[in-house]
């Protein structure tokens, strides 16, 4: 198996290199098989090479293409090396991904650019499993940059639309100026090391550093590009704007997949973020504040896929707070998890779009529980899972064992666990405003496609491992099984819990449990039992101004707008013609000026002439006559 | 003698292009196509019989006395970097001839013979191994692109070719002066008066000789590469010059600067260099910053596309005077890969200008529905441009800042921020040209067979380059390492000792030789006072 | 020659050089140009001639002897250049004959 290596990202790859050579002339079945089939094939070859690595249990497989290059002992190479981190994010992307693919060939079949559409697809897909598989850093920036790239295109898909083309220049650029940060630090890290492999770097790190040295500052470039491309503050902005995309591209992309890049990345290179503690608190804090913020804004969102933008913020939100407590394998889990359940949001909520004919504003949605019942089964599934109810649902298990660590960690400590807190009662507020809002209430619009198998099959699998996904990792004083973090082991490290606060943790669980069941319940006072209540909030001025203001994600487009966008085309535009220019210019001018001058005496009038002769002279004449 | 012939057999061309004309106006685009072509074939042949030899970074070399008593010997030799040059050079020749095809409608047969002999100026440029020589060809590359721009250039083609003229050619005197004074203090240092470059090479120069000779370098190279503040013939330039024009510009004529630099004003001035060198890099970063923001609010498709260059062009400035081996090497892929895209994005314009008679970017939009292959294409140029990894200009990017990196921080800094400001304008260009809905249009073609035959070789040229960049560095490897020889690392080099950087100074002074420097200066006087 | 004499004579000479300057400036009429550059010609001519005398030198009348051939040969040209312009513009005002200003 471990030959067959390649095939994974080299099967979409392909897949996108026909589609773009003969996408157009091909016919839409054609296109559909080529285009969930790579995905689909890739995936299968994942899954058994998953279960020859989890009955085997090597370290890792690794695998050498070709050399990329070599400079002057700089050589890297396309090569891949996959241990159990790895494995975990290619399954999540090509199993997550083949389901989402052919959820789209239903979802985008009446579009024109059907083959556009897979093609980019395909081409994220490759490019997210170089990101994940890449042996050498520099690899991994060219599945990053790659996954950009496919960000661009898809959330300009419907490019007709200035604002979607706004949207995705928005999120290249945004993303860039984290990758920026990102090259600096890989610049650094090779002057350091004298090489981008990683694990080279992870065995060298901490011989050659000591912790809290200047290995601080390159720690904190990579978080700059982590937090760029995961939509943590403060570059978080692009994010709820990327949702121009069509929903199959916001669950793949910008839900289950790309922005967890930063996670990816951040838990790949956990030993040199071991080094630098004040980066990893930073990472904690970044993610406390972040799911907060993020989840504030959700709650007031009316547009149903920006309501599940700003909750993947938040989601992934937890996943820099575990890494920053430094509950490594916690937060991949919580990644895994959020993979199945906020894509299957996405998906449920695409299915609502296109059944409502591209209405996408919750308040003219309602009812719909009767009219399509298996996605609103699966989208309670989701929601549930979202909003981590108790017992049932994997979201529980994932984001306890967050909320746990970030109390009874190593660096965790009690606010961090309140933000916790604080944050997963108002997922649970919003999830639940979002699922009584759309399938509650009177029913406002007309049902125009009512969802095909193509769209419920995926829309179940994924239901099922949002429920089920959970089981692999319980908490010790349940029936104790740690599967996932088993397998997590040789990659990332485990954590020891606070001995003191171990003996109580059934009482924490039992308050992430209450919390949630709250959120759930304030959710339901709100919109359900007594909507008159929120119509009294509404009244106060500072409520609709707050609101206003979480609404517009805290101001930060407007912030950066004023800053850096509008001063930096202001001054390009002021200096549109090239003042450098203007010096060659002048000096043009300056020597016509002379010129139109010197042709003015010129004249043709002999008096002036001799009265030049004469000055001239009278002018030599004194000069030889005072010096 | 096959060097001789790669650039015999562009001026016969030339010369045989103009006189066909008589016989027929579609001959001259064949004997150019042929002329050209013929090139390729021969450079390629060598690279593959190429081997390099580890005592010895040249290949081939020529050389017969041209005017003995003044030391002016007719001497070529080529080595792995000019043997890029000339692939590039005759690859993006070809592509021109191509891309005239249509273009050109009057004067088709004076049109390739100026189109032959800048390609001739260029390959002599590459190939020569004496100042005087390199002068000559340095002029005979100016004069045919000062008509290709004056004669078949868009509305406002007096002003730029007069512009282009004027700057290169003032440059240039700059230069004569310089190769002048070298050549005297060689003279009197040694007594055997001489412009051939091996032996000038070791010539020990008196310091304040030394900054003033590499400045009269420079002036010529910076002025054609370009830096700014010495950039603004190069928008004008290229946004008058026909398709072919600019193409050769901004792939060909550009490098030559570059070239230069790496050729002559390295190794002739090892101490000289690296005091300028800070200011140098500053100088680089200051174009890679200010030729992005200008290009961000240009409205014309080319002049846009020429501002990126300057930007880019930043990074080869930045690159050559880091002085250690990624760097370099950086600037030779960023020489090629730019070439390659900012030479593609050229043609996009040109095919866009053949469509809709505009270069303004305000009355296009909306192109990819009616040109999707157009747009795919565009696309990875446009990518290309931004430095997007898998394609050649970010190996070439990143080498150049892992180079610069080391030579100092902030700078690098600075330069990568770029990259952020060149994403903001090649995007730009996709969503005016392609996304944007623009001005209706009745007919809008997609790319021809032709079209397409210019562009898929450059989108895979880019992607070979970003990919499997080996053979191209291998084949540099050699000639930079002998540019570099004269240098140390500025600064102690990362933990991996078998780093080639590392070499022993070969330009030691000793106080001797500052006698004899001092005296050597004193004949630069020759310049002032004719005795 | 005493100081007196020679400082009236070179006077003279002055005062006859500027009235030939004033009216080449202010004259019109190209043969009174030309009359007035004769006059100047004559006032340097006297100066030499002082000059000569006051220390005893044959040069000064060397030089108006010059002076004189040169002037006749001027004179000569001079006298053709305004009849052709005369024939060509049908005018002696030498302001006319700027055709071929620049």
């Amino acid at each position: 198996m471990e030959n067959l290596l390649w095939l994974i990202p080299a099967l979409p790859f392909l897949g996108a290199l026909l589609l773009i050579l003969f996408g157009t002339r091909l016919s839409r079945t054609l296109v559909a098989i080529l285009g969930v089939g790579s995905v689909a094939v890739s995936a299968l070859i994942t899954i058994l090479l998953g279960l020859e690595f989890l009955s085997n249990r090597p370290e890792f497989y690794h695998q050498e293409v070709w050399q990329w290059f070599s400079v002057a002992g700089f050589t890297p190479s396309i090569a891949f090396h996959i241990d159990a981190l790895s494995m975990v994010f290619i399954f999540v992307i090509t199993f997550v991904g083949a389901l989402i693919h052919l959820y789209a060939t239903s979802y985008m079949a009446d579009d024109q650019d059907f083959s556009r559409f897979f093609a980019s697809m395909n081409l994220f897909v490759g490019s997210m499993l170089m990101l994940v598989m890449a042996d050498n850093l520099l690899l991994l920036y060219l599945g990053w940059e790659g996954v950009g790239l496919c960000s661009y295109l898809l959330i300009g898909f419907w490019y007709k639309e200035p604002a979607n083309g706004y949207a995705a220049r928005k999120a290249f650029i945004i993303t860039r100026v984290g990758d920026t940060a990102m090259a600096i630090g890989l610049f650094m890290l090779f002057q350091a090391f004298g090489t981008l492999h990683i694990q080279t770097i992870l065995t060298e790190a901490p011989e050659a550093w000591s912790v809290g040295s200047q290995m601080a500052v390159i720690v904190a470039l990579l978080l700059g590009g982590a937090v760029g491309k995961s939509g943590q503050l403060p570059l978080q902005t692009w994010l709820p704007d990327a949702m121009a995309g069509p929903t199959p591209v916001s669950a793949l992309i910008h839900a289950a997949t790309m922005v967890t890049a930063g996670v990816y990345l951040i838990a790949r290179m956990y030993v040199i973020f071991e080094l630098a503690p004040l980066v990893q608190t930073i990472v904690a804090i970044v993610g406390a504040i972040t799911l907060l913020l993020a989840g504030f804004s959700a709650l007031t969102q009316y547009d149903l896929k920006r309501v599940l933008a700003y909750s993947t913020i938040s989601q992934i939100g937890y996943m820099f707070l575990a890494l920053g407590v430094g509950a490594w394998s916690a937060g991949i889990f919580h990644f895994m998890i959020h993979g199945f359940f906020k894509a299957l949001l996405f998906l449920c909520a695409g299915a609502i779009i296109m059944a409502l004919h591209h209405e996408q504003d919750m308040r003219k949605m309602g009812g719909l529980r009767h009219k399509m019942p298996v996605v609103y089964w699966t989208f309670l599934i989701g929601a549930a899972s979202l909003a981590a109810l108790p017992i049932i649902t994997a979201g529980f298990y994932s984001k306890d064992q967050i909320l746990w660590y970030a109390l009874a960690g190593e660096y965790g400590n009690t606010w961090l666990y309140l933000a916790g807190l604080v944050g997963a009662f108002i997922t649970s507020i919003y999830t639940f405003r979002m699922v009584f809002m759309t399938f509650f209430g009177e029913s406002k619009t007309h049902l125009e496609h009512p969802p095909g198998k193509v769209i419920t099959i995926p829309l179940i699998i994924l239901a099922i491992l949002s429920l089920v996904g959970g089981f692999i990792e319980l908490p010790h004083n349940f029936p104790h099984v740690t599967l996932f973090s088993d397998v997590m082991a040789p990659v990332l490290p485990g954590i020891y819990a606070n001995e003191g606060l171990a003996a109580n943790e059934w009482m924490f669980q039992l308050v992430a449990a209450i919390v949630s069941l709250g959120g759930v319940f304030v959710a339901y006072l709100f919109y359900i039992k007594s909507p008159q209540l929120l119509t009294s909030i509404e009244r106060s001025g500072f409520a609709m101004a707050l609101h206003r203001f979480w609404h517009s994600g805290w101001g930060f487009d407007a912030l950066y707008d004023v800053l850096i966008a509008r001063p930096y085309v202001f001054i390009s535009k002021l200096n549109k013609r090239d003042f450098i220019d203007s010096f060659y210019t002048g000096l043009a001018r300056l020597a016509e000026g002379f010129h139109v001058m010197f042709s003015e005496t010129q004249n043709g009038i002999l008096r002036n002439y001799v009265a030049g002769i004469v000055v001239g002279a009278i002018m030599i004449l004194t000069i030889s006559l005072f010096l | 003698m096959i060097l001789v012939w790669l650039i015999v057999i562009l001026m016969a061309g030339g010369l045989l292009a103009w006189l066909s004309k008589k016989v027929n106006p579609e001959i001259p685009r064949w004997v150019a196509l042929g002329a050209v072509l013929l090139d390729l074939i021969l450079i390629v042949y060598l690279w593959i019989n190429s081997k390099t030899t580890a005592d010895s970074a040249w290949l081939l070399s020529y050389d017969v006395p041209w005017i003995p008593q003044w030391g002016v010997s007719f001497s070529l030799a080529l080595d792995g970097l000019s043997l890029l040059m000339l692939v590039l050079t005759f690859f993006l020749g070809l592509l021109a001839v191509l891309i005239s095809w249509k273009e050109i409608k009057n004067k088709v047969g004076f049109f390739h013979f100026n189109l032959l002999w800048v390609l001739a100026g260029i390959t002599g440029v590459f190939l020569t191994m004496d100042l005087f020589l390199f002068y000559f060809f340095w002029e005979v590359m100016l004069i045919p692109m000062y008509f290709l721009i004056g004669v078949w250039g868009h509305e406002n083609r007096t002003y730029a070719a007069y512009k282009f003229f004027l700057f290169t050619q003032a440059s240039g005197l700059l230069m004569l002066l310089a190769i002048l004074g070298l050549y005297f203090i060689h003279g009197s240092g040694t007594g055997n008066y001489t412009f051939n470059y091996f032996e000038l090479l070791n010539t020990p120069l008196a310091p304040d000789a030394a900054r003033l000779l590499m400045f009269g370098f420079l002036a010529a190279f910076l002025v054609k590469l370009p830096v700014v503040p010495f950039h603004s013939w190069l928008p004008d330039a290229h946004s008058q010059a026909p398709t072919a024009g600019s193409l050769i510009l901004a792939g060909l004529l550009l490098k030559t600067g570059a070239y230069g630099l790496l050729r002559f004003v390295l190794p002739l001035f090892p101490t000289a260099t690296v005091e300028f060198a800070p200011w140098a890099m500053l100088l680089g970063v200051i174009g890679i910053i200010y030729g992005a923001i200008v290009a961000y609010s240009q409205t014309d498709l080319k002049r846009l596309v020429a501002y990126t260059s300057v930007s880019h062009m930043g990074f080869v400035i930045l690159g050559v005077f880091a002085f250690n081996e990624w760097a370099l090497q950086g600037v030779v892929m960023q020489m090629i890969a730019h070439g390659l895209s900012t030479g593609a994005l050229f043609i996009l314009a040109g095919f866009l200008y053949e469509r809709i008679h505009t270069r303004d970017i305000t009355q296009m939009g909306g192109f990819w529905a009616k040109a999707p292959k157009m747009g795919v294409i565009a696309l990875v140029f446009v990518m290309a441009s931004l430095g997007l990894p898998g394609l050649g200009n970010f190996i070439a990017e990143f080498l150049t800042l892992v180079g610069s990196w080391q030579a100092d921080n902030w700078l690098t800094v600075f330069a990568t921020i770029g990259l952020v400001l060149a994403t903001a304008y090649s995007l730009r260009i996709m969503q005016k040209v392609f996304y944007e809905p623009g001005p209706q249009r009745e007919s809008f073609r997609d790319l021809s067979f032709r079209e397409m035959l210019i562009a898929v070789p450059l989108v895979l040229g880019l992607l070979f380059l970003g990919l499997y960049p080996q053979p191209v560095l291998d084949m540099a490897q050699p000639a930079i390492k002998e540019q570099l020889q004269a240098y140390t690392s500025p600064e102690p080099t990362i933990a991996e000792p078998k780093t080639a950087v590392v070499q022993q100074p070969k330009a030691t002074i000793n106080a001797n030789q500052i006698a004899l420097n001092q005296r050597a200066f004193s004949n630069l006087q020759i310049f002032k006072s004719p005795n | 020659m005493t100081s007196a004499h020679m400082e009236a004579a070179l006077m003279l000479a002055g005062v006859l050089f500027m009235l030939g300057l004033i009216s080449v400036l202010i004259r019109r009429n190209i043969i009174f140009m030309l009359i007035s550059v004769e006059i100047m010609l004559n006032a340097a001519g006297l100066a030499f001639i002082v000059a000569g005398t006051k220390w005893v030198q044959p040069d000064g009348q060397v030089m108006f002897i010059f002076i004189l051939t040169m002037a006749a040969a001027e004179v000569s040209v001079g006298l053709a250049l305004i009849l052709q312009i005369y024939h060509q513009l049908k005018t002696l005002d030498s302001d006319a004959a700027n055709l071929m200003k620049g």
